[in-house]
């Protein structure tokens, strides 16, 4: 354990020592990556290096606003750091010319600023006042764009392993009630009090137990755990070795789908370096306390996020959930007791134990408590990672975080909670935000995916677009789940395609009501959640797909004709060029007229009218 | 040993501890449908049919898979019970040829008995079956995947048998469908055709190639006969049509390694007076054998000779 203590000290002040150095630093997480981070970093090395300037060059995870990724960030010793977005290589010049050697931010290039206690640049919105940031917490994400998370210096420097430092010097049940006392639920959409979880395998009798991540983040729309596990793998480790003393685990694994070979990376990374300074592996930090981790690749069943198919799918066998109970708690991996949590779930418990459970549970709402991470993807001005207290209302979020929708258009619902999860109308805007009050709405939290939508989104297309993912990843153990997911999906596809009935809505409801009281496992029983809600909020939509063969948004290509409005068309021949199936014909200056049976409804030509003369309806 | 005491349709019922709701339901008289339940080898729980409602629960549990506790409250004839089994029975045969009027099954087929039960005569759903082509290529078992429920009992018999799992599920979703390894066909897997897939298969969709086309099942009278050929001691049915002996089939496992094609084809040979002539694989295809290699017995007869 004085092993741990002394390096932290030098560890500390290396890491001091660094943030005062002048430095510019790269956002590489999947999003940055993506982005081009990896063009931008070798544009700023490139550039450093030939002017030989004296500044270090890092990287770190995305901070959050994937929106303005590319990002990088640069700091000066003694001053606030700024971080720009959208930096492409062109601008690395541009970037270095002002703020490295004019030691001047360029403002116009920047998104937030960093304090750090010392004085703010005029003009750049200081993080925590900022828009995206202001009604955020940032606790398990608060390494997030800030280290390096390929260095377990970083992770040290910033507190951690301090968790389980404290762990092994206390009673294993005192770390479980310290979770129960933090009141955190399970991250991964159950949300199962975590605290339980461990009583109950802490109880479970067996020669072995286990610790498992599950790390099979599927959902479209989320990566919240991605994020973390690139951006701080060390907490999740942390997270686990803790669990592990607590429960008398000394074996944990990782289920990371294959899909993110990033934080796979990472974790390695992380694994290696925390077993070389004796942080994992035999007799941790001289306590006699042995852990060691390993990470199994999921191949990519969006199933096997389900815990017992997960388990399973550890085993070597085909990724089908268990029957529960036995609950993994008591018959796990191997048959073995084992405590299964989410990767957010146990990044979160290092600063549980460090800061302890009262400081985690004053944050959130009465039955849920500390915050959550949320991602926002879909029709909004600011795509990207968020963490919010529990209780946060969904407006919130979206207005103030994630800026609005897009292009000024009106929103229309948000899809919480992945496939399993439901849409929200505007009515639903005000909800404060926890996995009660999500579940009475009939969504539910999920894992954390958020997307929203706005009014040129068909609900019952995105109906179709979620059912058609649940058959599609429908482990087809059971009845309900494989065979009713299939005929909901093909209602859905009639209704879209203008053959709906007036029997479809009834079927829909009837067929959703056994599937969900019915079906085996959690995958199965949420599955007709988005064509529950989006009938319980917007049945008018299926009514006028149905008996009017309209499709309101205009999204659905069946219902939609095309037309020219005889008093706008000036026939200037514009759409009949863009037409890729010759579907226009008209003389010049003459109205052109568009032939419904030779029209595939591609739109291609609307955009391109610049006399607003094409209708779709 | 300690005892349970539970309220199943209002009738007080006591079991051991650890019974199922399932047995404790059967035992006290009411009816509860399956198909995936096999009491050989339990704990399954996937086509749902059997599910009931218990007081306080959030869903309807499997009742194969669900333990009796004390003071449990269930209904297994409830208006949401007879509900869900025939949504799931509609689903079903949504998903089936429907073609009981030739199914060699036809007469003890649990899906036709209970779709009569709960009335179901169609699905309205009007979408996509299933459609792949039947698998005569083992000459002893006929593979009909349309007829499929995937209750997953052939999976669950074969993975008994050491060294063997040749079957499973394969593909995922509606296109999820039982396979051997690779989706080949039957004849090419590692299949020993000892007929337990067969034995236990509640619907149509596997079938003994020696009985096709012969008889109806109320046309056919059973004798049931334990095969002496090794001390696992597995039984078969003697097969018989107006009074001709037309086949033998395997009944259900003994303990060991139980059933297997040997016993069985000494089985069809003993009882049958006009056995089809047996087929063995040899490198890889199957092909007509002499009854003293079928049943291992050259070296024998050499040396009775």
């Amino acid at each position: 354990m004085t092993n741990l203590q002394k390096s932290r000290s030098t560890i500390e002040e290396q890491y001091k020592a660094k943030q005062n150095r002048p430095r510019i630093v790269v956002g590489l997480g999947t999003c940055g990556i993506a982005a081009g981070g990896n063009k931008v970093m070798a544009a700023i090395k490139n550039e450093v290096a030939s002017r030989g300037l004296d500044v270090d060059v890092d990287f770190t995870s995305c901070i959050g606003m994937c929106f303005a990724e590319p990002a990088v960030e640069i700091g000066l010793p003694g001053q606030a750091s700024v971080v720009y977005g959208g930096i492409y290589p062109d601008k690395v010049g541009q970037l270095i010319d002002g703020h490295v050697v004019g030691k001047k931010p360029v403002t116009e290039l920047a998104a937030i600023q960093i304090t750090g206690g010392a004085e703010p640049f005029e003009g750049i919105p200081v993080m925590e006042q900022s828009g995206y940031y202001a009604k955020q917490v940032r606790s398990v994400t608060s390494r997030l764009g800030r280290t390096n998370p390929e260095s377990i210096e970083d992770y040290i420097a910033t507190g951690g392993y301090a968790g389980i430092e404290k762990a092994v010097a206390m009673e294993r049940l005192d770390i479980i009630n310290e979770v129960k006392k933090s009141g955190i639920r399970g991250r991964g959409g159950g949300g199962f009090p975590t605290g339980n979880k461990w009583q109950f395998v802490h109880d479970a009798v067996g020669d072995k137990k286990y610790i498992v991540c599950n790390a099979d983040e599927g959902d479209p729309g989320a990566f919240m755990d991605r994020s973390v596990l690139e951006g701080d793998p060390h907490a999740v480790l942390e997270g686990m070795m803790i669990a592990g003393f607590a429960i008398g685990a000394d074996e944990g694994v990782i289920y990371c789908r294959a899909e993110y070979p990033l934080a796979i990376k990472r974790l390695n990374l992380a694994i290696e370096e925390a077993e070389k300074m004796g942080l994992m592996g035999e007799n941790i930090l001289g306590t006699g306390f042995s852990f060691k981790i390993r990470i199994k690749a999921g191949a990519g069943a969006f199933v096997c996020g389900e815990e017992t198919a997960l388990l399973n799918s550890i085993e070597g066998q085909r990724g089908m959930p268990r029957v529960r109970p036995p609950f993994p708690a008591h018959k796990g991996l191997w048959q073995k007791p084992t405590c299964l949590n989410n990767v957010e779930t146990f990044a979160n418990i290092p600063f549980i134990i460090r800061n302890g459970g009262e400081w985690y549970a004053a944050m959130g709402t009465e039955k849920s408590k500390g915050s959550k991470v949320f991602c926002l993807t879909g029709k909004i001005n600011n795509t990207g990672l968020c963490e919010v207290p529990m209780g946060i209302t969904m407006g919130e979020i979206l207005n103030d975080i994630a800026g609005g929708i897009k292009e000024g258009k009106k929103f229309k619902a948000v899809q919480s909670g992945g496939p399993s999860g439901g849409c929200l109308p505007t009515e639903k805007l005000d909800l404060p935000i926890d996995y009660d009050s999500l579940i009475s709405a009939g969504a539910m939290m999920g894992s954390g995916g958020l997307v929203f939508m706005d009014e040129t989104t068909c609900m019952v297309d995105v109906a179709k677009f979620f059912l058609n993912f649940t058959q599609l990843e429908s482990c087809g153990k059971c009845t309900p789940c494989r065979e009713g997911t299939k005929r909901l999906l093909e209602t859905l596809i009639r209704i879209t395609e203008g053959a709906g009935t007036a029997e479809d809505i009834p079927n829909l409801e009837r067929l959703a009501k056994v599937i969900k009281s019915s079906a085996l496992c959690a995958l199965g029983q949420t599955a007709p959640n988005p064509v529950l809600t989006t009938l319980r909020y917007f049945r008018n939509e299926y009514e006028a797909h149905i008996n009017d063969k309209k499709c309101p948004a205009g999204v659905c290509a069946a219902l939609l004709s095309f037309s020219i409005l005889k008093d706008k068309c000036i026939g200037c021949g514009v759409c009949l060029k863009a037409c890729p199936v010759d579907a226009i014909s008209g003389e010049k200056k003459a109205v052109h007229v568009i032939d419904p049976a030779k029209c595939v409804k591609c739109g291609a030509c609307v955009p391109k009218c610049k006399f607003e003369a094409i209708v779709k309806a | 040993m300690s005892t349970v005491t539970l309220t199943i349709n209002g009738k007080e019922v006591t079991v051991p501890a650890g019974t199922t709701v399932l047995d404790a339901a059967l035992g006290a008289g009411f009816f509860i449908p399956t198909f995936c339940h096999d009491p050989a080898n339990p704990g399954y729980g996937g086509c749902r049919i059997c599910v009931v409602e218990i007081k306080g629960a959030r869903n309807m549990p499997a009742s194969c898979v669900t333990a009796a506790a004390n003071g449990m409250v269930v209904e297994t004839d409830s208006p949401a019970v007879i509900e869900a089994r025939r949504t799931i029975l509609e689903l079903m045969l949504a998903n089936h040829p429907v073609d009981c009027m030739t199914c060699e099954k036809s007469g003890e087929c649990k899906l036709q008995d209970y779709a009569f039960r709960y009335d179901v005569k169609s699905a309205d759903f009007g979408g996509e079956k299933k459609d792949y082509p039947q698998d005569q290529s083992n000459p002893y078992i006929s593979r009909d995947m349309n007829k499929c429920v995937l209750c997953g009992k052939c999976v669950r018999t074969c993975e008994q048998v050491e060294d063997r799992a040749v079957i499973n599920f394969a593909y995922r979703g509606f296109k999820t469908k039982v396979a051997p390894a690779l989706d080949a066909s039957l004849a090419e897997s590692a299949c020993v055709s000892c007929s337990r897939c067969v034995s236990v298969c509640p619907v149509g969709a596997l079938t003994y190639t020696s009985m096709a086309g012969k008889a109806r099942v109320w046309e056919t009278t059973r004798e049931e006969k334990t095969c002496s050929w090794c001390e696992a001691g597995c039984l078969f049915d003697v097969v018989s049509k107006g009074g001709e002996v037309i086949s033998v089939t395997a009944k259900a496992p003994g303990d060991g390694r139980p059933l297997c094609l040997k016993g069985r084809l000494g089985m069809e040979l003993r009882h049958n007076s006009q056995p089809p002539a047996p087929m063995l694989k040899k490198d890889g295809e199957f092909v007509e054998v002499s009854w003293t290699e079928a049943l291992g017995l050259d070296d024998i007869m050499d040396k009775l000779k």
